[in-house]
């Protein structure tokens, strides 16, 4: 009994003092949307998120990496259409996505930069089912899921020189470790 | 073409393991256009093999319901794990189509 009680307090010191940073920087089409957040449940692997947490932040990721791509670079389609037409608007921008990740403490940081065209008024984005591009059926609840997914959110933008968004989540103990 | 097949007044589309912005084009192209060639008044989703959904996935299916709802037309939504269920649920979607199990 007390045996495993030790190895319960060793994992969870072991996971809270746990620190571990990266950060990555990839072209802003669409491609590396699924890249972004597989890269960022990889990361936080270590901390045995449970497989709710997974998806949250996963979400949250190919939330903002979208975001970044098709609303600061105007990359609508990227390579990602498929089709034998590609209008004139599947052009692809120039620009990288630059992704950042922390975990301290058992908490994870994440930061979703991009040098695009920036928001012009934050709080109308930010307002759930608001879209600057309904007629690509955006259903404008991006940074709504964000929101709701992880603990924190919070976005600094400035029109035409880019955005930053930061979000943080507090990942709780593995469910296994309760279990046993 | 086995993701989208045309059963009497139905579409059933097949969705991916992962539904995002970059596979969005690709499923709203086809299933527009077998709605419009075949002339089906409802769609089905089929989440059977879907492992993740983000808000691209909400815009995919609230684009089809404004083609079809107007006719009279439904859209259902087939296999939802329980995460994908809690995305359908949030955005407001299960108001308006059909979760079945």
């Amino acid at each position: 009994m007390i045996e495993i009680k030790q190895k319960e307090t060793c994992v969870t010191e072991g996971r809270d003092s746990m620190k571990n940073e990266m950060a990555l920087e990839f072209d802003a089409i669409s491609n590396n949307e699924s890249f972004a957040r597989v890269a960022v449940a990889a990361f936080v692997t270590p901390l045995n998120p449970t497989i709710e947490e997974l998806a949250d932040i996963k979400t949250a990721v190919s939330e903002a990496v979208t975001n970044a791509i098709i609303h600061g670079y105007e990359n609508v389609y990227g390579y990602g259409r498929h089709g034998e037409v590609r209008p004139v608007c599947c052009k692809i921008h120039e620009g990288k996505v630059y992704l950042r990740c922390r975990i301290e403490k058992g908490v994870l940081y994440i930061e979703v930069e991009d040098k695009g065209i920036g928001i012009e008024n934050l709080d109308k984005a930010m307002e759930p089912l608001f879209t600057t591009k309904p007629e690509l059926e955006r259903s404008g609840m991006g940074f709504a899921f964000m929101e709701a997914f992880m603990d924190d959110l919070e976005v600094e933008s400035k029109p035409l020189s880019g955005t930053i968004v930061r979000m943080r989540k507090k990942l709780k103990s593995g469910a296994w470790i309760q279990e046993e | 073409m086995d993701d989208f097949q045309v059963i009497d007044n139905y579409l059933c589309v097949k969705l991916p393991e992962e539904v995002d912005h970059h596979k969005s084009a690709y499923i709203s192209e086809n299933a527009d256009r077998f709605i419009l060639k075949e002339q089906v008044n409802n769609v089905v989703f089929d989440f059977e093999d879907t492992r993740f959904m983000d808000s691209s996935g909400i815009g995919i299916i609230m684009g089809r319901y404004k083609k079809i709802a107007c006719f009279g037309g439904k859209v259902f939504a087939i296999h939802a794990d329980r995460q994908i269920k809690r995305i359908l649920h949030m955005s407001g979607l299960h108001k308006i189509i059909e979760i079945m199990e």
